[in-house]
């Protein structure tokens, strides 16, 4: 019952092992997005979505595929995505940042399937404005992004940063600390010259979970 | 300097030996799934240490009570069981008002989604998912059928244990877990590969529940208890570097 650690150090401070992960497995719809596993059961239901008609900032549109090893579209995929409001600021207690205020209109926070057909995913949200990275290290506009699916055994963390942000990205503390520069883009969405049908700037941000030019994943 | 550590922004790095690893050959579909570049390590900063807020009026009145909350004309066939634990983080603190999601077959081993094609019936009278927040003792509960074992397409003769699907969201975005609860005293549990890429005897046995008669419903339902374990906040000693207080600081 108990998950203290048996390492040195561990138990004897009283610090317990987390629970272990596990997959989300084929049918993970079914609890986080039960309209997609093709049922109504919840009044309010959470979704891809991240604005209301009173939100402030640009909307944009977020869509990509999520391919595996042998370059396979994979379409059993959730991703949640985890995001700062148009002035960089997050709805939570712990963002304490000067001079920024929240938007009652976002909590900044949504969850998308890759479709069973196309294997696209869609996120309708606002662009971020820029935060505080560490030690006050201005941090590029970007979205925390999290993949669970069948065959993931535990949920793979990566960010979005925005093409049109090349200045600020190559300021970032987070991409700079990649060190091998091939890979930095693949937590770049390009901006397409695609408009939604809302006509909001469409991203493209395709993730590959292995192989050539496997998506950065992070341990957060 | 504080002389008093107190609780940081930051959370303890993950201690991947927890974990299965993203590689597992015997649950075959993780073989092309998993990443095979090392993960680049980050120091936390506030994207990673804050995490969506939930308010209690965004859920419904049956949203934990699986029994009744798809139930069309009828009550669903099976066990009746309450499931319930803590939330609470690696120091034992609780984590309040986290979001706690559950998904399951029914009594069958049937899922209510249009991809599972398995034989066993569907219950017309049950969905098979509920959520809810946990209190301020980070305590959650919620009402349900005891779901089927059901083989699987992996080797021909594997079968899952019956088990009940968790997503948890607490504080901050690096708590994020998604889990599998098992239930004691299934056969099933030691011939699961997907449990047995659980690293080790002690973490698998943190992922089944057990039965609690303490908290059976009397001539209702049993009950399981399941308690999980988030990360959890390091002591702040020094400084905090996540961010600059309002003043300039660093705090």
């Amino acid at each position: 019952m108990s998950n203290v650690f048996s390492a040195p150090g561990g138990s004897e401070l009283g610090v317990r092992r987390e629970t272990a992960s596990q997959t989300a497995g084929p049918y993970v719809h079914i609890g986080l997005a039960p309209k997609a596993a093709g049922f109504d059961i919840f009044e309010n239901s959470f979704g891809s979505v991240l604005f209301d008609a009173q939100t402030k900032g640009e909307r944009i549109r977020i869509e990509g595929r999520v391919f595996d090893g042998i370059g396979t579209v994979l379409k059993d995929v959730l991703i949640e995505i985890w995001q700062a409001n148009a002035e960089g600021k997050y709805a939570h207690p712990a963002d304490r940042q000067p001079g920024k205020s929240l938007d009652p209109h976002f909590r900044g926070w949504g969850r998308s399937c890759t479709d069973f057909e196309t294997g696209i995913y869609t996120f309708d949200t606002i662009k971020p404005g820029a935060a505080e990275g560490r030690n006050g290290r201005i941090m590029a506009p970007h979205i925390s992004a999290w993949i669970v699916a069948r065959g993931i055994n535990i949920g793979l963390n990566t960010r979005i940063y925005f093409s049109d942000e090349a200045a600020a990205n190559a300021k970032d503390p987070v991409i700079n600390l990649i060190e091998w520069e091939a890979r930095r883009k693949t937590l770049v969405a390009e901006r397409t010259d695609r408009r939604s049908d809302d006509g909001a700037a469409v991203y493209r941000f395709d993730i590959r979970l292995q192989g050539e030019n496997e998506t950065v994943f992070f341990d957060i | 300097m504080s002389t008093k550590p107190a609780p940081d922004a930051e959370f303890l790095m993950r201690d991947t030996t927890s974990h299965p690893p993203a590689y597992t050959p015997a649950y075959k579909t993780s073989v092309l799934r998993s990443p095979r570049l090392s993960l680049i390590s980050l120091q936390q900063s506030l994207s990673e240490v804050t995490a969506p807020v939930f308010r209690a009026e965004e859920f419904g009145p049956k949203d934990n009570d699986l029994i009744l909350n798809y139930a069309k004309e009828s009550l669903p066939v099976g066990e009746r069981i309450v499931v319930h634990g803590y939330v609470q983080d690696q120091l034992g603190r609780p984590v309040k008002n986290a979001l706690v999601e559950v998904w399951q077959a029914n009594a069958s081993g049937r899922y209510r989604h249009k991809k599972d094609q398995y034989i066993g019936a569907l219950d017309p009278n049950f969905g098979g998912c509920g959520r809810m927040l946990t209190d301020e003792n980070g305590y959650y509960a919620y009402r349900t059928i005891k779901p089927g074992p059901y083989p699987w397409r992996n080797r021909v003769n594997d079968w899952r244990p019956s088990h009940i699907h968790y997503a948890i969201s607490g504080d901050g975005w690096v708590q994020r877990l998604i889990t599998q609860m098992y239930f004691e005293g299934d056969p099933l549990i030691r011939s699961c590969p997907i449990l047995g890429v659980v690293p080790s005897e002690e973490q698998i046995r943190g992922l089944i529940a057990l039965q609690d008669v303490g908290a059976f419903v009397q001539l209702d339902s049993r009950a399981y208890r399941f308690d999980i374990v988030l990360r959890g906040h390091r002591a702040t000693l020094f400084e905090n570097h996540v961010q600059k207080t309002p003043e300039g600081a660093l705090q």
